[in-house]
């Protein structure tokens, strides 16, 4: 076992896991981060897809000691202010949910997730493509996910919501 | 079947030297781990069979890309995310920032290292043919010193090399005077992002009016390991591209790769397939230089 010490969507904490255990399953296992999907395990769809030091990475193919020092953030991070107001079609107020992020909300409104199995590394992909390119064309959106495999969209709803997010963030919170 | 993670050690030694240190130590024993996205695959799968790694991931002085006046050197631990956003290799080394651009998704880019793609040591790997084609030199370094070996000795076998247990690949340095040389590279795979290649053929040709006066080519896929083509080259060598000897030309270089061309059949490709394409790949370098 290592002793690891990793900020996690903000928040410090020191773990003691197998040295190459998973990060996948580190998050998944040891953290209840369930956001972060496994799909193939061998880093073709991107499923698992996380920022470390705010570059994109497969998370399962990252040993956890190799975290050890990082930030990682996870889809679960994307979005800490809580909602205000109520829903009447929710169980519970608002205020107890946590606001989408301006690109969740745009694969929302767009159809850009379906079963959802690829959608949390779509959206981090999309965040890692939009911190390098704020105004993407669409070739530079399509090599920015084509490590994102979806069995659902067939990619053009996808794209259309990467689109629609690259108009509304000027600067990616 | 997954492995079982708390039989593998993996330790993160603080530098270079300490690296060096462990490997000489027990030489075999260890396998070095840098960007995870080869033995992770391994590991998930179940087919790990190394037990003790030891991380350089986190190694600073494998991680550069510096230039001087007659080549490029890169650090084995540089990412291929830092080879696309280098500048100089973009400039000097079209051929390495194309096949940067297209080893793996942008996720594998952020962490999969030129020394690992070269250790690993696939018929099938990227940048190798690129190297074969610049003719680029690899310097490995152990606790007894360091060498420096023409990268084409590197490959010995299917996943052969040859570095020694105790030894670690610590710079590929690449010549820079490449400019007056055209430059071709393809691809060939199941579709465009992220495939593992069919076959790959790179080339450098320097013309002397409608004379080949020095051609290099490296493939992928054509034989166990990355090579060199070097009956192809010997037979191009000093003949002729013009309209009315480019037929003959094509067929003599044809011919002579297909005596160096041993590709197999496997869940990708086939021997035949391969083969009939790597002809064609050079074919349509040999007429883009005639035109």
């Amino acid at each position: 076992m290592s002793l690891i010490h990793l900020t996690i969507n903000g928040n410090k904490q020191t773990l003691d896991v197998p040295p190459m255990k998973r990060l996948l399953d580190v998050l998944r296992e040891d953290l209840h981060l369930t956001g972060t999907k496994e799909g193939c395990g061998e880093g073709e769809c991107g499923a698992c897809a996380v920022l470390l030091d705010g570059d994109l990475v497969n998370s399962c193919l990252v040993p956890a000691l190799q975290t050890n020092g990082t930030k990682i953030t996870t889809i679960e991070g994307l979005s800490t202010t809580p909602t205000s107001g109520t829903d009447p079609l929710l169980p519970i107020p608002c205020s107890l949910l946590p606001a989408l992020h301006p690109i969740q909300q745009c694969f929302l409104e767009r159809g850009g997730a379906q079963c959802g199995i690829c959608t949390p590394g779509m959206i981090l992909a999309t965040h890692h493509l939009l911190d390098k390119y704020p105004n993407p064309t669409m070739e530079q959106i399509q090599e920015g996910l084509a490590g994102n495999l979806c069995r659902c969209t067939g990619y053009m709803r996808i794209f259309e919501s990467v689109q629609q997010a690259a108009q509304q963030l000027v600067v990616i919170p | 079947m997954r492995s079982d993670v708390s039989q593998f050690a993996l330790t993160a030694p603080p530098s270079l030297e300490a690296v060096l240190t462990t490997l000489a130590q027990d030489p075999g024993q260890h396998t070095l781990l840098a960007g995870g996205t080869e033995i992770m695959v391994a590991l998930g799968v179940g087919r790990l069979t190394q037990k003790s790694l030891l991380s350089i991931h986190h190694l600073r002085e494998l991680r550069f890309i510096g230039v001087d006046d007659n080549s490029i050197h890169i650090g084995s631990g540089t990412t291929f995310t830092d080879i696309r956003r280098s500048k100089a290799i973009a400039a000097d080394l079209p051929l390495m920032a194309q096949s940067a651009s297209w080893t793996g998704s942008v996720a594998n880019q952020n962490r999969g290292t030129l020394g690992g793609n070269i250790c690993n040591a696939s018929p099938a790997a990227d940048t190798p043919p690129v190297l074969l084609a610049y003719g680029a030199t690899v310097t490995l370094i152990s606790k007894s010193g360091t060498r420096t070996i023409p990268y084409a000795d590197f490959h010995l076998g299917y996943k052969k090399t040859a570095l020694r247990p105790d030894e670690l690949l610590h710079t590929i340095t690449v010549p820079r005077h490449v400019a007056d040389y055209r430059h071709y590279i393809r691809k060939v795979g199941t579709r465009n992002a992220q495939a593992i290649s069919k076959i790959a053929l790179a080339a450098v040709a320097k013309l002397d009016g409608n004379i080949i006066s020095d051609i290099r080519l490296g493939a992928a896929s054509l034989t166990d390991r990355p090579v060199r083509c070097s009956a192809a080259e010997a037979a191009l060598l000093n003949q002729p591209i013009d309209a009315s000897n480019i037929d003959a030309t094509v067929r003599a270089a044809r011919a002579a790769l297909a005596t160096e061309a041993h590709p197999i059949d496997d869940i990708r490709s086939t021997a035949k397939y391969r083969a009939a394409v790597a002809g064609n790949l050079l074919e349509e370098f040999l007429r883009s230089l005639s035109v």
